[in-house]
């Protein structure tokens, strides 16, 4: 028989000391995961998507999604690698991220910025998302951007055209591939003054939000510089459905070109109320009436349908360019899904594969060490020409393609035509104009 | 003088949508009773009546052009809609064209269908609840309905464009003495207009002049008594739902070649519609019509880039201060009933 002697000090003595003994490693384990937010510790590593799956740009949202997914079967070396063949870093090795697996999960920005920053938050918080990207909005990309921040993650912007996404608004964190308002005002005027000439009279109708406001002026400044008078700029509202009460009073006003600056919905019925009222068959100061819009989409394009025809726009890339790396993506993608990718497509695409690339090339998923081997990164073969990550202010550089409908499209995703590939020097800005601090990189925990 | 005259213009057609779908709102709300939220959708349903049947007639096969490549440099496939083999490729293009008319004749009766269904599958069992129950059925109904479009339309607009025949505008001011290009108007929207006078003349001809009309006119005045009398006033308002579904589904059908129509029409137009049929007078039809034109014209007036440069917003809220001020000065509206919504 034995004796045991037990006594109560005995037993939360032996107990502190087993605990102490037992929470040692996870100390030493939570000691490391806290070098970066949500670092990789198994055998995959998570990307958060943060698209529109519902609301007004759920079909543009879906198309960011397809390429999102494209861009993960090439990471872990399936399908044909599409841009990583193109791709002139060499880097990537279709292994996944440093050998980690990519694995990913979605969230819904419905176009709206709180329900973005909820749900790039939940993919940071519960699924342990390392890097957030997609969006099809200024507004949402700059409200994600400065949640990616504080959390300590990278955010790789998708369609985010407002100056505002890597000037006033920009990020340590936050990276555009996208262009922006100033480069389309940049790429168009010189188009628009060899096409209309040099004297004309512009009535601008602008969509009364952030967007609207940095794409108002860079279009106005840009057509001013090349001799055009601005007649009027009207805000209209982003709610606005019918734009008839807006559009009738330009021909009074003796403008003799129509720039909308609206984007999706809005731009679809007001360049559809514009040619209803004729102003494309009118004659003013002898002048054929014109009517631009700055930034074309294709689900605009499609939206508006054949009154696209013939007008000028820009676009950050379009399907039809020649490049190696184009053919290459329109490839793979249109393989798999059957139709041509759009831009908001590619420009997903890119940023994802960017991302990867740059964890390679750092050798690590920490933030900062990605923020690091972004930031001056010059490339080519994805599409754009050979392309600057300025690391001033996270913003790429590259050609802007001025585009216009086109007059015979053969099917619903021909509808533009490339008129004009403007060299990135023509489109290139000193990055303090637009104001704003970048800040120091946040690698979160 | 003509910027007055072509916002007027810009008012009216404007004011024809507002006041064919609060037409049928306060033609629902007089003879049952219900505030139904689901009556956007209905024009939103309308509209896409419209997209379907010209998806209908398009039907086509493919067709390989060897001459020509698509992106990925196949052969060509070429869509051919079946109505050029069966009618000749003029016809068949002439058919095409004139889908949005012929919609009307597609929309009736699955608007009225569509009536029947919602007030008789879900809505009289809601007759006897308070208007919040009301409110919040009818507006979850509207947001099945437009995700339903949704899912098998996609979010983007439709562009489904009017008849060549009455594409681009005319000159109003230079045909009334102003100068050239001064009031331009495009032919559509006249034609909608045009057809908005139509279908409310319509329905208040078929309320007026008609047995029928007469029994529910009774039936909206004492309810109570028209049953008394032996008539199954329930069938009645059934059948004006369904009417009144119809004619909210062809202001849709007829307003897509203006806006290409997307899944979220419904919702644009509703809380406006709702203000109509406020301003207007709650189970007032021809308070509706009337607060509909004016807010319309109002509207547009309140666009002119000289107002909102003297009064920066006043476009984004016009149309809610004239509500206030209305009620303010007219509680019941400008043509409103005593007793509607008073107990």
């Amino acid at each position: 028989m034995s004796k045991t002697n037990l006594t109560r000090r005995g037993v939360l003595k032996s107990g502190a000391v087993a605990g102490a003994g037992v929470a040692l490693p996870t100390i030493f384990t939570a000691s490391s995961a806290a070098a970066y937010t949500n670092e990789p510790t198994g055998s995959s590593v998570t990307l958060g998507f943060n698209v529109p799956q519902t609301g007004p740009y759920a079909d543009e949202g879906a198309d960011e999604l397809r390429a999102y997914e494209l861009a993960v079967e090439h990471l872990n070396g399936g399908g044909d690698g599409g841009m990583m063949n193109t791709f002139s870093s060499k880097a990537l090795k279709g292994n996944g991220i440093l050998g980690k697996k990519v694995e990913y999960v979605t969230g819904d920005t419905q176009t709206k910025s709180d329900a973005a920053r909820a749900s790039a938050k939940s993919m940071i918080e519960k699924d342990g998302a390392v890097m957030i990207t997609g969006g099809s909005s200024s507004g949402v990309a700059v409200a994600v951007q400065a949640l990616c921040q504080e959390a300590g993650v990278i955010f790789m912007a998708g369609l985010t055209h407002s100056n505002d996404t890597t000037g006033k608004d920009k990020r340590a964190n936050g990276f555009r591939h996208f262009f922006n308002s100033y480069m389309s005002g940049a790429a168009l005027a010189p188009i628009l003054a060899a096409n209309y000439g040099t004297d004309r009279k512009a009535y601008h109708l602008t969509a009364d939000y952030n967007w609207g406001y940095t794409t108002e002026e860079a279009v106005k400044t840009s057509t001013e510089a090349m001799g055009w008078e601005t007649v009027a700029a009207v805000r209209t509202p982003l709610t606005q459905t019918d734009f008839s009460s807006y559009i009738a009073p330009v021909l009074q006003s003796g403008a003799d070109v129509l720039v909308l600056n609206h984007y999706g919905g809005n731009m679809v019925n007001s360049l559809t109320n514009a040619v209803q009222f004729g102003l494309r068959d009118k004659l003013v100061n002898n002048k054929n009436f014109e009517i631009v819009v700055p930034l074309y989409s294709r689900l605009m394009a499609r939206g508006a349908g054949a009154n696209v025809k013939g007008i000028y726009g820009s676009t950050n890339w379009h399907w039809s360019l020649q490049d190696e790396g184009t053919k290459a993506f329109v490839k793979s993608f249109g393989t798999k899904y059957g139709f041509p990718p759009s831009q908001a497509a590619h420009t997903t695409y890119v940023q994802a594969l960017l991302y990867a690339d740059a964890c390679e090339r750092a050798g690590t998923f920490n933030p900062c060490g990605v923020a690091e081997a972004l930031e001056g990164f010059e490339f080519d073969g994805m599409g754009n020409g050979k392309t600057l990550y300025r690391a001033e202010d996270h913003q790429c550089f590259k050609d802007v393609l001025v585009v216009r409908g086109k007059e015979n499209p053969t099917s619903e995703f021909d509808l533009l035509e490339i008129v004009e590939v403007t060299p990135v020097d023509q489109v290139t800005y000193d990055a303090s104009i637009f104001g704003g601090d970048l800040g120091t990189c946040n690698p979160g925990a | 003088m003509d910027a007055i005259i072509l916002q007027i213009l810009n008012g009216l057609d404007k004011g024809s949508a507002y006041a064919l779908i609060a037409l049928g709102l306060t033609l629902i709300f007089g003879t049952l009773g219900v505030v139904n939220f689901a009556h956007g959708a209905l024009f939103m349903i309308g509209a896409f009546c419209a997209v379907t049947l010209s998806r209908i007639i398009s039907f086509s096969h493919e067709v390989i052009d060897e001459t020509r490549t698509d992106f990925l440099g196949n052969p060509l496939k070429v869509d051919v809609p079946y109505i050029y083999d069966w009618f000749g490729e003029a016809t068949g293009a002439a058919i095409i064209d004139w889908s949005v008319p012929l919609s009307i004749l597609f929309a009736i009766p699955i608007m009225i269908a569509v009536g029947v269904i919602m007030e008789r599958g879900l809505i009289k069992h809601f007759y006897k609840r308070p208007h919040a129950d009301q409110i919040l059925v009818t507006f979850g109904l509207a947001i099945v309905l437009q995700e339903i479009i949704k899912y098998y339309y996609g979010a983007n607009p439709i562009p489904t464009p009017a008849p060549e025949a009455f594409k681009g505008s005319f000159d109003f001011g230079a045909m009334i003495g102003f100068a050239e290009n001064t009031i331009i108007y495009p032919y559509w929207r006249l034609v909608y207009f045009m057809f908005a006078a139509l279908i409310i003349g319509a329905v208040f001809a078929f309320l007026q002049f008609t047995t029928f009309g007469m029994v529910v006119r009774a039936g909206m005045a004492d309810r109570e008594t028209v049953g008394l009398l032996g008539i199954n006033i329930d069938k009645r308002f059934t059948i004006m739902f369904g009417i009144a579904a119809a004619v909210a589904g062809l202001a849709g059908v007829m307003y897509v070649p203006i806006n290409p129509p997307n899944y979220h029409m419904g919702m644009d137009f509703l809380v406006l519609s709702f203000v109509v049929v406020v301003v207007g007078g709650m189970g007032s039809l021809p308070g509706a019509v009337l607060a509909g034109f004016l807010l319309g014209i109002l509207e547009s007036f309140a666009s002119m880039r000289q107002v909102i440069d003297l009064i920066p917003g006043i476009n984004q809220i016009i149309i809610y201060l004239v509500a206030i001020i209305i009620l303010l000065t007219r509680p019941r509206g400008l043509m409103g009933r005593k007793g509607v919504m008073e107990d």
